[in-house]
């Protein structure tokens, strides 16, 4: 078996933060248009966030991380690299890093590239911000999973495409208030959903989505995991997994042996929807907001193409006063305006004037 | 807006960056090369902290061309902590729900998209306080 991947110095999150926009979509309103009310009761969400008029990944990353800079208290002019993974920049061709790194006040000393892996293009930024760090290459790096997810109209992803995502600075662990213990990266070539160049939405193989994509791969990178560092599912005091709906999350989390109670926190998709990269580390965030010190943690992203990245952290006692720097992801889950379909489709450019 | 102009500006439009002056202490916001008060034009850059008050506040719903996407939108004038007034737009909040004196912050926004294949603009608007 191959073994866990940790880099030769020791690394954790010493800061993070969440943003998720304030407007939510109900599933009933999606579910009245197209469908007329008739699966009203099996809806894969309550509800899910969208972005304002003015909002893309790029504003919404700005935010996300001076709320992780505000937990860290460094000097953000010696954070070195910044990686940032969506499916959603707004340039298919320009930087969102370098915009995000200008108005942080963060440049130019300091390395810059977008990702993009479908859902687990921010735990990809979190891989490369941890070896980044671990190299000894520089001593802090941001990492971004962030998204504003385009579902077709009346397609089942229409119900869950959101918009909301997590910022980590990573650094040393004697810094850290997560120390990190080990990761495990897992991927296959799947076609289980996937956007070609010049297409506004994406396609998705239905049923091939469950099975040999998402449960195969999240199975892969966290059994993985667990056997090379040693630990069981009941050394955890929470997880949290990739949540492209309600349902996907706590079966998976009871196929590999975790219980309800391990996954209480972190379960947003049926407040918010799928923040597609942005969802496992917000997850995240809201685990860390309600952490002890020497909890472990575990999170496991999924992307569709495919593969699945795991990562263990310890938290330390440092958590306890970088809580309480930034606005907790309960808070920007609590503050909601709802929205009715036709101000959703105006403002995700479905209609034109 | 052109392409000169926006790179020129993106530290006006992306952290409040004003000047003070070194002589009397002035604070401006746009910066100015000469100080208003005492006439010295020995400044120093000042980056705003981007926190304030509404000072008046209005919604327009006629737009010109680049913010008829956006429109209706509130827009006003911001007493900033430090004592500079500006004018900015207003984002994530109802028009009926602005009020004279609501404590406000900054936040990064798209001002607009400069036609489909032109730059994307991105600068402050101001928001309900929800920062810790």
């Amino acid at each position: 078996m191959s073994a866990v991947m940790k880099p030769l110095r020791n690394i954790g999150i010493i800061g993070y933060g969440a943003y998720i926009p304030v407007y939510r979509l109900p599933a009933t309103e999606i579910s009245e248009l197209w469908r007329d009310g008739q699966d009203n009761l099996f809806l894969p969400v309550k509800q899910k966030s969208v972005p304002g008029k003015d909002e893309d990944t790029i504003t919404m990353s700005i935010e996300a991380a001076q709320n992780a800079l505000k937990r860290a208290q460094i000097d953000a002019t010696k954070i070195r690299a910044i990686w940032i993974g969506s499916e959603s920049h707004p340039y298919a061709v320009k930087p969102s890093g370098t915009v995000v790194a200008q108005v942080l006040g963060i440049v130019p000393d300091i390395l810059s590239a977008d990702m993009e892996f479908a859902c687990k293009a921010g735990t990809e930024a979190m891989q490369a911000a941890s070896a980044f760090v671990g190299s000894g290459m520089g001593d802090y790096a941001l990492a971004i999973g962030m998204d504003t997810a385009q579902g077709r109209p009346g397609d089942a992803l229409e119900y869950t495409a959101a918009a909301g995502g997590a910022a980590y600075i990573i650094g040393p662990a004697e810094e850290s208030l997560a120390i990190l213990e080990g990761s495990y990266s897992f991927v296959t070539d799947t076609p289980d959903f996937f956007r070609r160049a010049y297409q506004h939405y994406p396609e998705h193989g239905n049923r091939f989505t469950g099975d040999p994509a998402y449960f195969k791969h999240i199975t892969g990178s966290v059994t993985k995991l667990l056997e090379g560092l040693n630990l069981e599912p009941s050394d955890f005091a929470a997880a949290v997994f990739h949540q492209p709906n309600s349902k996907f999350p706590q079966k998976i989390a009871k196929q590999l042996g975790f219980t309800s109670e391990q996954i209480k926190h972190g379960l947003l998709a049926p407040y918010i929807g799928n923040t597609y990269a942005g969802a496992s580390p917000l997850g995240l965030t809201d685990v860390l907001d309600y952490s002890k010190p020497g909890d472990r943690v575990l999170i496991a992203s999924f992307g569709s193409g495919a593969g699945s990245d795991a990562f263990s952290f310890i938290v330390t006692d440092k958590i306890k006063d970088a809580v309480k720097r930034a606005p907790l992801t309960q808070d920007y889950i609590g503050r909601s305006i709802k929205i009715d379909y036709s101000r959703y489709a105006r403002w995700r450019k479905k209609i034109n004037r | 807006m052109d392409i000169p102009r926006y790179w020129r500006l993106k530290d006006q439009r992306y952290r409040l960056q004003g000047k003070k002056c070194l002589d009397c202490g002035n604070l401006s916001f746009p910066p100015r090369l000469v100080c208003p008060k005492c006439k010295s034009r020995n400044y120093e850059k000042y980056f705003f902290i981007g926190k304030g008050t509404v000072y008046s506040h209005t919604t327009i719903y006629q737009a010109p061309d680049r913010f008829d996407h956006i429109a209706p939108y509130s827009v006003g004038l911001i007493d900033l902590e430090e004592g500079v007034r500006i004018t900015a737009q207003f984002t994530d909040v109802p028009a009926e729900e602005l009020k004279i004196g609501m404590k406000v912050e900054m936040v990064i926004r798209q001002i607009y998209e400069d036609g489909p294949k032109g730059p994307i603009l991105y600068g402050y608007k101001f928001r309900p306080v929800i920062s810790v």
